[in-house]
């Protein structure tokens, strides 16, 4: 495929239908190639259409829990580590896509072996990107209490001070925009996952010694569900020297997050489907025999580069901004 | 492909791996940055999260770009193919401006009843009666 004129011999030769029969290949390009841009370019917008809903419910509310300590985790008991998992996450599909590249290339030149090393490579980081996600899903339903309707990441409004267990004042001050993790009641290990409220002498976390009955107590309230509010003094602003408790972050956050990231995990999903397919033809020297050669190979790459694609912009608006 | 030989373009692939690489890791950085954990204190500057916002956003959008012109090799393509996968997707600026118009309007709304809810009647407006022209003892001299 050197030139342009054996570029065209070899796609006119290879279409099927009557609609590639005019003796010329629209935009030079096979009809599933260009089919494939085209389904991509409509899955773009659907995800478009997710991410500019995000944008409009995170302007529309007036605190929105900062990603910095909601991805803040990572397995083996790290905590207190911002975005290093995500980042991790990030450079999987990075280095899958590029392995996709190669695998193309090897296509190109008719190279069976190179093309089912290559694609095994990518089917390793698709799964391993899936692993870190469900690790990061399992995280944040079981150890942080967050749902679809419920998310425990406040953020506070106004700079204070939190109260004591026996509702006396403590040393433990915040700032507004600070946020927190409303921790529940009976699972002890809260504090040690999540790092946020640890370190500043903070006694909620010693379950055994104290008293979490649902209702009001001197220091926090704990709901019918369990979970923690901690109370505060407000130190400024024209509230200042009320007492106040911790309340629960806009309820979107979990909708969406849980929505958007598993749209695209399910593309993941369905891409290493597809990888295993195809990288299974390969090995069986199926596109050795066809005229078009690996043509699945790159068209396959094409939807794997486009998943890729799409978690730049998840990265930027769920982890970056 | 054809533009470049098979030991070109496995090179091209190893400069692309690097190149989102550190672009990923700029964008963490600047991300940190802007939070305050690079360096304390500087999350207090609104016009910084502004700042380090547009720098993330374009850093995405370089990324983007070089996804789809050289792992997807648009490039190669003729330029009709590019132009219809790439020009609809114009059509999300104004989604982008016109949606995140909406969400703001909305957040000021919620604001404005949040307000509202919070007032309370003063003894002037108790006084007020709607749909009399005269005041209350008027009527009742009549009656």
């Amino acid at each position: 495929m050197a030139t342009t004129d054996t570029v065209m011999e070899h796609d006119v030769h290879n279409q099927q239908g009557d609609a590639w029969e005019g003796g010329k290949a629209p935009f030079k390009a096979s009809y599933g190639k260009l089919m494939m841009w085209y389904f991509l370019l409509s899955d773009a917008f659907t995800f478009a259409g997710f991410l500019i809903a995000y944008g409009a419910l995170r302007f529309s509310s007036p605190t929105w829990p900062v990603p910095d300590v909601v991805f803040s985790t990572a397995p083996f008991g790290i905590h207190n580590a911002p975005l290093i998992f995500v980042t991790i996450m990030s450079f999987l599909l990075i280095i899958s896509s590029v392995t996709m590249v190669r695998a193309v290339q090897e296509g190109h030149r008719e190279n069976k072996n190179g093309v089912v090393f290559w694609m095994l490579l990518t089917v390793l980081g698709g799964l391993g990107f899936l692993g870190c996600q469900a690790w990061e899903w399992t995280n944040l339903i079981k150890t942080e209490h967050m749902s679809v309707t419920l998310n425990p990441f406040g953020t506070h409004v106004e700079s204070g001070v939190y109260l004591a267990e026996d509702g006396s004042e403590t040393d433990e001050a915040f700032e507004a925009g600070e946020t927190y993790l409303i921790h529940k009641a009976g699972a002890g290990h809260h504090g040690d996952d999540h790092g946020h409220d640890d370190g500043h002498g903070d006694d909620a976390h010693h379950h055994d010694s104290h008293d979490y009955t649902a209702g009001d107590h001197a220091g926090y309230t704990v709901d019918d569900k369990g979970f923690i509010h901690r109370k505060f003094k407000v130190t400024e602003g024209p509230d200042a020297g009320m007492i106040k408790q911790q309340e629960f972050g806009p309820k979107a956050f979990g909708a969406l997050f849980f929505f958007i990231t598993g749209f695209h995990g399910f593309h993941v999903f369905s891409g290493v489907v597809f990888l295993l397919i195809i990288l299974i033809n390969a090995a069986s020297g199926l596109y050795m025999k066809r005229k078009n050669g690996h043509e699945m190979v790159e068209k396959i790459g094409l939807y794997w580069h486009f998943v890729d694609l799409v978690w730049v912009f998840v990265f930027l608006v769920f982890y970056l901004l | 492909m054809g533009h470049l030989s098979y030991e070109e373009s496995k090179k091209a692939v190893f400069k692309g791996l690097i190149l989102l690489g550190v672009v990923t890791l700029i964008e963490v950085f600047f991300s940190l940055l802007g939070k305050g954990y690079v360096i304390p204190g500087l999350e207090d500057y609104t016009w910084l999260a502004y700042v380090v916002g547009l720098i993330l956003i374009a850093l995405s959008l370089y990324k983007a770009y070089f996804i789809i012109y050289e792992f997807m090799h648009m490039r190669y393509e003729v330029k009709g193919l590019a132009m219809t996968v790439l020009l609809p997707t114009a059509l999300l600026i104004w989604a982008v401006i016109a949606f995140f118009q909406e969400g703001n309007s909305w957040k000021e709304r919620r604001d404005l009843i949040q307000d509202k809810d919070e007032e309370s009647a003063t003894e002037e407006t108790k006084n007020t009666q709607e749909g009399y022209l005269l005041d209350e003892t008027t009527y009742r001299l009549v009656m």
